[in-house]
Formats: structure tokens, C-alpha cells, sequence
């Protein structure tokens, strides 16, 4: 068995016995464990992939961030055995929780600074909204599907995350009322981006696209927006892959 | 007669059934997926070959029972079987995540299967029955089949698959009262009177007993449904598809493709179609002012409109009207557009005719129903510009057909007859979405760089043209060269935009990869490499299988390489999965399934046909006869339907012919080798043993003169009505299907003559062999083509008359 597998059936038996046994405050401390197994996964990925994202290692903050947020909190109460392994995870309303790799490397991309105001539109569990809420200063964030956002909005102030601000509704216009933003993460599909989203990222500002199907993201695009408030994109591959083998 | 119209009837519900299932899986799930459970669940033909084995004494001891039974049991589980596997959590989505998705899956098929299992094993009783008459219960078995598969793309006009769900069940029962009505007892008329009534009542009920449809919530009309305020408006269905038109007035569709980040505009009002539940295309609100379609202009299709200068357009793929807009903004003197789906015509035409400003209507246009590579190759009328953009593949999955989506659109041969219909300086535009790595866009390249060179052209890099926005690519194929006027053109129309230049004649690596940047510029390198001398190595050391498809592989979207598998895998964790398009593996995934499955159910009986005394020295021989035949037989089939997709340019039309036309042939050869074999036998000697021969030497001779005549053939009479072409399809197809319909019943008579208790056991062969010929015909296409498919039929063939050869010890 290779070493995610031992980490994956183990991590499968502490949640066993973290649910027979143990006490709320074990629990807690179970989960830690599991995410920090996590963390030093993710980790060791994006040293392998740092070619192609362009650097060598996450964020301290970011990944501080991955290692405080209970992502358990966020999935359906039956998959929460999976909630720390290294994939997606269905949320129910045909939405997934994306792959903790891809979350981390979306966030470390933004370059949002400890002060920022961040615009996310697509909250689903809340999970990515909450990630974001521990690295910068406020986060607003749209959800399309009223149960959705319903129940991230409950969850993140259970959990006590009191700088995201979640409503639910028509992401196309963005948050006027609160822009412009430093950063925004666009996580619904969309077969355009909305002018007003560019129209509110600050100059200077980043937008991250995942583009992909639930389950399966393809890549990553990145929208710059220079100083001058020119507006440049990038595709990023979140995998170490050069589609030609060979020297050419 | 009426056991044998009642082998009839199960056998033309289970094909019915069969077609009905890829239908009802496609809109629920997805096509791939849903031939891959099909495939496996058709193995209930091969169980059943093992079951009567097994019981075969019992069975024919009680026949009209068993079979009254077994008929009974198909009518109930052909719809309860569905309605169960709808409860199984099985999203194929999660298959390479979550591995409680295989044992989902695994019960998807054994349910599935239950209804194959049941019809088949009526077969095989009336065959172990009625052993002097092996050639009749093969020819209603046949027939049957045929009327079935006519017969439900008939009824799928006419009603929704979910409805057509329940009229399988009356044939069924219907088939239970004939064999009772057959055994004449008081008892038995009085069995087959409920029966008949049942069979009956459910059939005045079906349109009451719609099934509900649990359709996978990943599918895009579940998601547009969520959205609040939305909802369904228009649901219509055929055998191309089930459609449904969405309103969405609180959060409004904003369907635009790759819409260049420099332009503000908003779409208009859209309404959403959804076609089985995932495909999608806009109508869009249109008051008759070509201005209110400038938003489509900031699309990287647009770019050819500003090369001409009021253009004759022919558009592929019409679906809501986005492109006819885009021609009429940009003031094209006449549009042809063709559509293949006449639902979605009459909903732009009629049903929301006000709202898409009755654009089809339009002076200037003239709509053609019909498939885009049939029309181009049919018309004598020639273009500034033909237009395709993300047009995929019609599913012949949708037809009950076999879904690796091959599409003779994107084909070296469609390419050169696009070409051959422009004017001088007009472009052939193609459209794609752009993937990450890049896969479409260099496969578009090198296709379009083999037509041209096949034409004859001399330097085709300087008619070539390839564009990017950060989520589509445009291919343009110019009949001559480009002009310096034409690339400044390109040019600004990029620059405004901020599109890339991936290829233009004389481009410079300074004018590559500016605004939509990716780390490497992997199409402008590969366009480079594509036109270089080092082609042919590229496209070697190239992750994804970029060669260009041919109308004898017609494969455009087979990307997959084996090589990359492994590499693939090992970044999962990283989010490498999406790397990889999947329906190749499936494909192979099913066939291992299906040879797993195959051996156990082949290899299982033997023991027991020995323990119970039965021990034949010719049974590797049997084995060996069926096990070929059963591929032959499918091979020949699935390679022909796809020849005659491209002559009738339809592919439901051409499956439903050929198909129904196969099996009807094949029939009657069937019926006549009883007399064809008497004729034989009464000679003795090796007259009798070569009956089999001698229908395989016609195979083999009609089929290589098919393969050598067809293409001129077609090429003559490609422009002729679809009245003509169908019954000169079933001339071609009567003789060849007429013999193939002989070695079946010639074999199982030998059998049935010297080792009776084996004939379920070849039965269950043929249902075996059946599957894997699907998969591995797929499979051989991919690689090899479709000739050499028939190629090897004609050689299964040729060896199972080597093995009938030799009597049975």
C-alpha cells in the first residue's frame, strides 16, 4: 500500500473510532490529526506541481488557513469519514466540495493580502468561503440556490467565521455596494465572465476561475487587472504535465 | 405458428427494450456510461444460455409453463428492473473517487440484467422444443428482433421514452398467452385470457403510467431548474432526443461562449434547450434589428465575418439560432443553415417563434433539416463562408446504437468536401472549446493540413488560420491564400478582443500567446511542428492522439493515449484526472467486464452438462462455431450501419434501416437454409458439410465488393432523394444480411441433431459473443477502421465454416 493509501484507510479508522469513543474534545483533536496529514499532502504536491503554478510552496497563511478550517463541519454528515482525504465531495443540488489541493492552490493564486475584501461567487458548503475568511480581512459571497446558501450562511456562523457575508442570488452583478474587491474567486460555471465582476476587482486585483465539471477541474484561469486597469488572463494547469514528451 | 409468434414478440420487446434502456440511461445518466451498463446487462442472454443448461430437462419437461413464465417474468421486470436501478446511488462521476461506485454499478447491471435473462431463456426453450425447426424459431427470433427495433423508434416519436417504458410489457404477456393458448387445456385458454386482457389494459393505460425519470443532478437541466424562478416551459421528445425548454426570468440564461473580457454588453433574454438533459443551446430574444446581436460579435467564431464582405453562409448545426444571428449581424447576403433535430426547428419556428423574431424565416434564410456532412456532400451550391461551431456528435447511443461518438464531420474526407464547396477566397470556419492541454484544436489543425494536401493544395500552411479567446478556438480554412489585408485584419479583430494568434502564414513567436497566456505556447508550436517535416514525430510524442480522423475511423474525439495512463493516475491527488477523456478506457473497461463475465458463464455449464452424462467430443468445436459466428455476425452489422450513416446522412434513419433490414434478411436466409440444407444433406458427402461454406463464400465476396463499390457508389448517388436511397441501402443490404441469417440454424440443426442437451449452451455463446463483439467492433474501428472490422468478419467467418466442416463426433 503507498503512503496515501496507509494515510486514507487510516485516517478511515481514527474516524471510527473518533465517532464510537471519544469525547468532543478528542474529536476535535482526531480531526486536527487528519488535517494535518492532509496539509503535509497538499504540501508535498504543490512542490511537485510549482513549475506550473509558478511557486515553490503555499502561503504559510494559506496553509495555516487549510489546517484550522474543519472541512468536516462542511460535507453531509455520511461522507464525513472522507472529509479529510484529498478529493471532491458531493454537498448535494448536483454542487460538489472541491479537491482540498485545488482550494488551497485557488487561494494561494488570489494574493490577497491580510486586509483584503474578497468576492466569491458560488458559497456552495462554504467551505472555500471560510478558507478565505481565515487569510484575509472580509469576504462576501453569492450563492445561486437558496438552500445552499441558506445552510453555508448557518454553518459559518455556527462556526464563528464573522467576516463573510453570504446572500444568495444572481452573481452576475457581482456586490456593487461593496466593491470594489481585492480579489475574486469565481467557482459557477459560466460560458462568459460577467463584465460587472471585472468591473468591481480592483486595479492591481486577481480573479481565479476553476473551469471544469463537478468532480473535475480542468484548469484554473487567472484574471489580472493591472494597475493601468488592463486586463490579462492566464490558464494554469494545477497538475505537473507537459503534454509533449521529449525534448523538441 | 403460435409458439413461434410468440418467439417473435419476446424477441421484438427485448430489442425494443434494449433501444429503449440506451435511450432512457442517456437522458438519466450519460451516453458512455449507459452503453457500457447495456453491454454488460445483455450478458443476461448469455446467463440465460447457462440456466437452461442447467435445467434443460425440467424445462422442456414443463415447456409451455417455463416459457409462459419466463415471458411473464421479461413484461414485469423489463419496467421494474428500470424503476429499480433508477434507486442504485450510482454516479459515474465519482467512479475514480469513491469505490462503493463499482458495487453500485455491478448491481446496475445485474438488475438490468434480469429482463435479457428472462427473454432469452424463452428463445432458448423454443429452441431446445422445436429442434427439427431450429431455421423457423431463428427466423421469428430474427424477424422479430427487427420489427422491434423499427418499431420503437416509430413509437419514440410518438411518445416519451418513460412511457414507451410500459408498452413493453404488453408484448411480453401477450407472447405467455399464445404458447398457453398452444397447449389447448381448459386451464391453460383460460390463463392466456387474463393474459391477453392484461397485456391489453396496460397497454390503454400507458399514457396514464409514466415512469418518473431520476435524472443525475451533474446533468445542466437539473442546474438550471435549481436556479429560482425557473422553470420547464416546453418538453417534447423523439428518438434524437428528449427536449426541454427552460425559463429563467429572476437569474437569466447569458449563453455566450468565450465572450471576449473587452465587451460589456448583455446577452438578451435566452431561453434554455436542453436536449436529454445536458446538451444546451439558446433561443435568444430577437426584435427583428440586427444590432441586438452585436454581443455575439465578441466571439472568436465571429472572426470570418469580418474577412467577407456580405457572404453566402451555410451553417452546420443551426440548434437555437445563435450563428444564424451572428450572419444576419454581420448582413450575410444568404444563410443556409441545417439543423438535424426538426423539434428544435419547430420550437424556434413556432412554438417561440415571436421570441426568436421568427429568424428562421428570414428572407435571407432557408433552414434545412438534415445532418451537416449529408448536406454538404448532397449540395451543388457553393459559399463564401461555412460555419460550424461547437457542434458535437450526434450519440448514435441516442438510437439505441453504439456510443464512441464517432462523427463524420470532423473527418479528413468532410474537410475536403467543405472545401470543395467554397468560392474562391471563402473560409471553412471551425469552432471548438478550447481544452487545457490542447487536444481539438492541433487534432482541427492536422486534419484540416491532411485535406488540403489531399486536395492537391501545394503550401496549405498559407490558407490555414487558428484563433483563441480564453475559451474557445476557430479554425479557418481559406480556398486560396491568405492576403496581408486579411491578417491585419485578423489581427485587430484579435487585438480588440484580446484573442490570441496561434497561426496565421508568417506569423512571428512575438504575436503568440500575448493575452490569454498559457506557460507554454503549445498550439503555435504544434501548428508549427504540424506544417514542419518532423509531422509525423509530433504527433507521436504528443500526449493526446491528435491524428486526424477519416470517415473509416471516425474518431475525432479520441484523444487517448495508453502511454499517458499511468501519469495520469499518479496525479490524481493534483487534480489530474480531468487530464484524461474517459470513454476510451470504458470501453475497455467493458470489454474486460464483459470477458470476465463472458468465460465464467461460457466455461460454468460444461462441468455440469458433464457431470450430468452429456460429454460430446465435439464440443470445443460448438464452442469454438458459436463463439465465432456470434462476433462475425456483429462485426459485419455494426460496419455496415456505419457506412450507411454516412450514404443516408442520417444517423437514425440509417440505423433503423439497416438495422431492421439486417435482421429482417438475415430472417429469411434463416428460413431458407432449412430447405438449402435439405437440398445438401439429400446429396450427402461434402455437399452437406460445405452448407455453411458456401453461405460464408457469398459473406466473404459480397462484402469485399461492398467495400471496394460502396464509396463510388455512394459518390453517385449521394444527391438523391431519401426515398431513393433507403430501398437502394436495403437492395445492397438484402443479399449480404440474406446468408449471414444461414450458419446460425445450420449450426444449432447439427447440434440439435447429435448433441441436443448442448443447443442452450451455444445459445448462450451466441449472447456472449454478441456483447464482446460490440465493444471489441468499437475497439478494432479506433485503431484499425472500419474495413478491417469486415475484415475480420469475413476471416470469423471463414473459420466457423472450417469447423462446421468436420461432422460433430
Amino acid at each position: 500500500m503507498n503512503r496515501k493509501g496507509l494515510l486514507q484507510s487510516g485516517a478511515f479508522l481514527v474516524w471510527v473510532f473518533v465517532l464510537a469513543v471519544a469525547a468532543p474534545a478528542q474529536q476535535e483533536d482526531a480531526y486536527r490529526g487528519l488535517r494535518a496529514g492532509l496539509i503535509e499532502e497538499i504540501r508535498a504536491d504543490v512542490k511537485l506541481t510549482s513549475e506550473r503554478i509558478g511557486r515553490a510552496r503555499l502561503t504559510d497563511r494559506v496553509l495555516q488557513a487549510m489546517l484550522k478550517v474543519p472541512r468536516h463541519e462542511f460535507v453531509p454528515d455520511r461522507l464525513r469519514p472522507y472529509a479529510y482525504e484529498n478529493r471532491p465531495l458531493p454537498i448535494g443540488f448536483g454542487q460538489t466540495i472541491s479537491q482540498p489541493y485545488i482550494v488551497a492552490v485557488m487561494t494561494d493564486l488570489m494574493d490577497a493580502s491580510e486586509d483584503a475584501t474578497v468576492l466569491e461567487v458560488g458559497t456552495g458548503s462554504g467551505y472555500q468561503a471560510a478558507v478565505l475568511a481565515e487569510c484575509v480581512k472580509q469576504v462576501y459571497s453569492i450563492e445561486i440556490i437558496e438552500e445552499l446558501g441558506r445552510e453555508a450562511a448557518e454553518r459559518l456562523e455556527r462556526l464563528g467565521y464573522r467576516n463573510v457575508e453570504v446572500r444568495t442570488g444572481d452573481g452576475y452583478y457581482g456586490w456593487k455596494e461593496k466593491a470594489p474587491f481585492d480579489a475574486i474567486m469565481v467557482t459557477a460555471a459560466a460560458s462568459h465572465i460577467p463584465p460587472p465582476l471585472i468591473e468591481q476587482l480592483k486595479p492591481g486585483g486577481r480573479m481565479i476561475i476553476p473551469i471544469g465539471s463537478a468532480f473535475m477541474t480542468q484548469h484554473l484561469m487567472l484574471v489580472e487587472k493591472d494597475p493601468g486597469s488592463k486586463i490579462k488572463t492566464r490558464q494554469l494547469l494545477p497538475v505537473a504535465f507537459v503534454p509533449l514528451t521529449g525534448g523538441h | 405458428m403460435l409458439p413461434h409468434l410468440a418467439v417473435f414478440l419476446i424477441s421484438a420487446a427485448a430489442l425494443a427494450y434494449e433501444i429503449l434502456l440506451m435511450r432512457l440511461l442517456g437522458i438519466i445518466q450519460w451516453h458512455h456510461f449507459a452503453s457500457m451498463i447495456i453491454s454488460l446487462a445483455l450478458l443476461g442472454f448469455g446467463a440465460s444460455g447457462t440456466f437452461t443448461a442447467l435445467a434443460q430437462k425440467r424445462l422442456l419437461d414443463h415447456f409451455h409453463f417455463s416459457f409462459a413464465a419466463a415471458a411473464v417474468l421479461f413484461s414485469i421486470t423489463a419496467p421494474a428492473s428500470f424503476a429499480a436501478a433508477q434507486q442504485i446511488p450510482f454516479n459515474p462521476l465519482e467512479i475514480l473517487w469513491d469505490s462503493n461506485q463499482f458495487l453500485y454499478l455491478v448491481a446496475v447491471y445485474l438488475i438490468l440484467s434480469l429482463p435479457f435473462f428472462f427473454a432469452a431463456t424463452c428463445i432458448s426453450i423454443r429452441f431446445m422444443h422445436s429442434r427439427q425447426s431450429i431455421h423457423r424459431v431463428y427466423l421469428f427470433d430474427l424477424l422479430g428482433a427487427g420489427f422491434g427495433a423499427l418499431g420503437i423508434i416509430l413509437l419514440l416519436f410518438l411518445l416519451d421514452p418513460s412511457e414507451c417504458l410500459s408498452l413493453i410489457c404488453p408484448p411480453g404477456l401477450f407472447a405467455a398467452a399464445m404458447v398457453c393458448l398452444d397447449r389447448k387445456t381448459s386451464r391453460s385458454v383460460k390463463a392466456a385470457l387474463i393474459l391477453f386482457l392484461a397485456g391489453i389494459l396496460i397497454a390503454v393505460l400507458t399514457p396514464f403510467g409514466r415512469t418518473g425519470l431520476r435524472i443525475s443532478e451533474y446533468k445542466g437541466l437539473y442546474a438550471a431548474l435549481r436556479v429560482p424562478g425557473a422553470e420547464v416551459i416546453r418538453e417534447s421528445s423523439s428518438p434524437l432526443g428528449w427536449i426541454t425548454v427552460v425559463k429563467s426570468p429572476v437569474i437569466p440564461f447569458r449563453h455566450v461562449p468565450g465572450m471576449s473580457l473587452n465587451c460589456t454588453v448583455e446577452p438578451p433574454e435566452q431561453l434554455g434547450i436542453f436536449i436529454d438533459a445536458d446538451s444546451f443551446t439558446p433561443v435568444t430574444r430577437y426584435r427583428g434589428n440586427p444590432g441586438e446581436a452585436a454581443y455575439l460579435d465578441c466571439v472568436s467564431s465571429a472572426l470570418p465575418f469580418h474577412l467577407l464582405d456580405r457572404p453566402s453562409v451555410l451553417i452546420l448545426g443551426a440548434g437555437g439560432g445563435a450563428d444564424v444571428l451572428l450572419a444576419l449581424y454581420h448582413q450575410a447576403s444568404s444563410i443556409d443553415a441545417v439543423e438535424l433535430d426538426p423539434e428544435v426547428v419547430r420550437l424556434v419556428r413556432e412554438d417561440f417563434g415571436e421570441f426568436a423574431g421568427h429568424i428562421y424565416a428570414s428572407d435571407r434564410v432557408t433552414l434545412h433539416i438534415g445532418e451537416g456532412r449529408g448536406f454538404v456532400a448532397g449540395t451543388h451550391r457553393s459559399y463564401d463562408l461555412i460555419h460550424v461551431s461547437l457542434l458535437d456528435s450526434f450519440h448514435a447511443s441516442a438510437a439505441g446504437g453504439f456510443a464512441m461518438s464517432e462523427s463524420y464531420l470532423y473527418t479528413v474526407e468532410a474537410f475536403q468536401r467543405c472545401i470543395k464547396r467554397l468560392r474562391p477566397g471563402g473560409f471553412l470556419s471551425i469552432t471548438r472549446w478550447l481544452k487545457i492541454p490542447p487536444r481539438d484544436s492541433l487534432k482541427l489543425f492536422a486534419t484540416a493540413l491532411a485535406a488540403l494536401e489531399r486536395s492537391g493544395t501545394d503550401r496549405p500552411g498559407l490558407r490555414l488560420a487558428l484563433v483563441r479567446s480564453w475559451k474557445t478556438c476557430t479554425l479557418l480554412v481559406k480556398n486560396g491564400e491568405f492576403t496581408p489585408r486579411e491578417i491585419e485584419i485578423m489581427r485587430s479583430f484579435c487585438e480588440s478582443r484580446s484573442f490570441d494568434t496561434d497561426y496565421f502564414p508568417g506569423i512571428t513567436q512575438e504575436e503568440v500567446n500575448r493575452f490569454n497566456v498559457t506557460d507554454e505556447p503549445v498550439i503555435h508550436k504544434g501548428a508549427m511542428a504540424l506544417l514542419g517535416p518532423d509531422r509525423l514525430e509530433f504527433m507521436d510524442r504528443y500526449k493526446f492522439n491528435i491524428q486526424p480522423a477519416s470517415d473509416d475511423r471516425p474518431y475525432f474525439f479520441h484523444f487517448f493515449k495508453w502511454r499517458v495512463l499511468p501519469e495520469v493516475l499518479s496525479l490524481k491527488g493534483r487534480g489530474g484526472l480531468p487530464l484524461m477523456e474517459w470513454t476510451y478506457p470504458i470501453l475497455v473497461m467493458t470489454l474486460v467486464q464483459a470477458l470476465a463475465a463472458s468465460l465464467i458463464l461460457i466455461i460454468l455449464p460444461l462441468f455440469f452438462l458433464h457431470s450430468a452424462g452429456g460429454r460430446t467430443s465435439g464440443e470445443v468445436r460448438i464452442g469454438f462455431y458459436f463463439l465465432f459466428l456470434g462476433l462475425a455476425f456483429l462485426f459485419m452489422e455494426i460496419a455496415f450501419i456505419q457506412k450507411f450513416i454516412l450514404f443516408l446522412s442520417h444517423p437514425l434513419y440509417a440505423i433503423s434501416v439497416v438495422l431492421s433490414s439486417f435482421l429482417v434478411f438475415a430472417g429469411l436466409g434463416s428460413s431458407a437454409s432449412g430447405r438449402w440444407s435439405g437440398f445438401l444433406c439429400r446429396r450427402g458427402g461434402w455437399a452437406s458439410r460445405s452448407a455453411v461454406g458456401v453461405a460464408v463464400g457469398v459473406i466473404a465476396v459480397l462484402s469485399i465488393a461492398y467495400l471496394a463499390l460502396l464509396p463510388s457508389v455512394f459518390e453517385k448517388t449521394m444527391a438523391m432523394s431519401d426515398w431513393a436511397k433507403v430501398p437502394l441501402s436495403m437492395a445492397f443490404i438484402a443479399p449480404l444480411a440474406f446468408f449471414m441469417g444461414m450458419p446460425f440454424p445450420l449450426g444449432l440443426s447439427r447440434v440439435a441433431d447429435s448433441a441436443p442437451h448442448f443447443i442452450p449452451w451455444a445459445w448462450g455463446i451466441n449472447g456472449c459473443a454478441s456483447v464482446l463483439s460490440a465493444v471489441l467492433a468499437a475497439l478494432l474501428a479506433i485503431h484499425l477502421g472500419f474495413a478491417m472490422v469486415v475484415g475480420f468478419a469475413v476471416v470469423l467467418y471463414a473459420m466457423a465454416a472450417l469447423v462446421f466442416w468436420k461432422p460433430l463426433g
